[in-house]
């Protein structure tokens, strides 16, 4: 019975640790989702036509970087997109606005989206990808001459410049490349 | 072996021939719309002239982001994004082929630069401009 016992205990002090180092695993970089297995940061795009469409001007943002509201916003308003025209007719359009909010930040779930719908206000509907509170933060350590002035980048928005996996939906710092500097590790 | 050699020389034609066709029914239908004769010149010169852009107050041209020559690349003003050249020379099978396409970069480019549609002759007169380089 005493054996039984001590067994048990055995077994789930085992189970314990194991699912803890899970857990600090997972959390030394919130890309990495253990040492096993390596998980897209937003699922990758799956779209054909999002991404010709919306990918001939830019990076073709992957639809987890925004919530549903966001992106029924942004298909919207195309004749003044960021300052440019980028009308596109109704069936096109609606296509990819279906395709935007069925794999959108608050309609799949994933883990690095959850993260970023908290970084916005339910009030907020926001547009501009690079300047989510969430995007803010991870860039922080960033200095400006890598980002902003450096001509090879620009701008948070140009994803691909660094993350050299971004369009496979891969963000983590281990695959960032700076232009001119060249990895990122901190 | 002859018609064999004739299809595929054909075939390797196509693709060219392809978007010379619809480069011509366009223009085919544009002239429907009661347009004269098109001109490579009046094109390049309405290419070439800078407007003051209604939101931004910024000069602009097609050349903003075309470059100043067709044959060359150019690159998106905002993102830098390369564009592939606008010349019909230069051209490979993919490009210019697709009228809904062409439409479609015509309305919002038309819009961007000239605060406005362009007119059938305007677009038309485009057309001659691409196919003359």
């Amino acid at each position: 019975m005493n054996i039984r016992i001590l067994a048990g205990t055995v077994v789930m002090a085992a189970a314990v640790t194991l699912s803890v180092s899970g857990i600090a695993f997972a959390d030394r970089d919130d890309d990495d989702r253990g040492i096993f297995k390596r998980t897209a940061t937003v699922p990758a795009v799956t779209s054909k036509l999002y991404a010709a469409e919306c990918g001939s001007c830019h990076f073709a943002y992957q639809p987890g970087w925004l919530p549903a509201r966001s992106w029924k916003k942004m298909m919207g308003t195309l004749d003044q997109h960021f300052g440019e025209n980028a009308e596109l007719g109704q069936q096109s359009g609606d296509a990819i606005t279906r395709y935007l909010v069925a794999e959108s930040a608050d309609v799949r779930p994933n883990r690095k989206s959850r993260k970023i719908l908290r970084s916005i206000g339910p009030d907020e509907t926001p547009l501009r990808i690079s300047t989510l509170r969430y995007m803010l933060n991870k860039h922080d350590e960033i200095p400006k001459r890598f980002i902003e002035g450096n001509p090879k980048v620009g701008s948070r928005a140009n994803c691909a410049a660094c993350h050299s996996e971004a369009s496979n939906g891969y963000f983590n710092e281990h695959g960032v490349n700076i232009p001119g500097h060249g990895p990122w590790e901190d | 072996m002859k018609t064999v050699t004739i299809i595929l020389l054909c075939m390797a034609a196509l693709p060219v021939s392809a978007s010379e066709a619809v480069i011509a029914q366009m223009q085919s239908s544009y002239r429907a719309e009661g347009t004269t004769g098109f001109s490579a010149e009046r094109g390049e010169s309405l290419w070439r002239q800078t407007q003051t852009q209604q939101t931004s107050g910024k000069p602009v041209s097609c050349t903003t982001c075309h470059s100043g020559n067709l044959r060359d690349a150019g690159s998106h003003i905002r993102t830098g994004k390369r564009i592939e050249p606008m010349a019909f020379s230069m051209a490979g099978a993919d490009r210019l082929n697709d009228p809904e396409k062409i439409e479609k970069w015509f309305l919002r480019n038309c819009k961007w630069t000239l605060g406005r549609e362009c007119t059938a002759q305007e677009k038309g007169d485009f057309l001659s401009y691409f196919l003359s380089r």
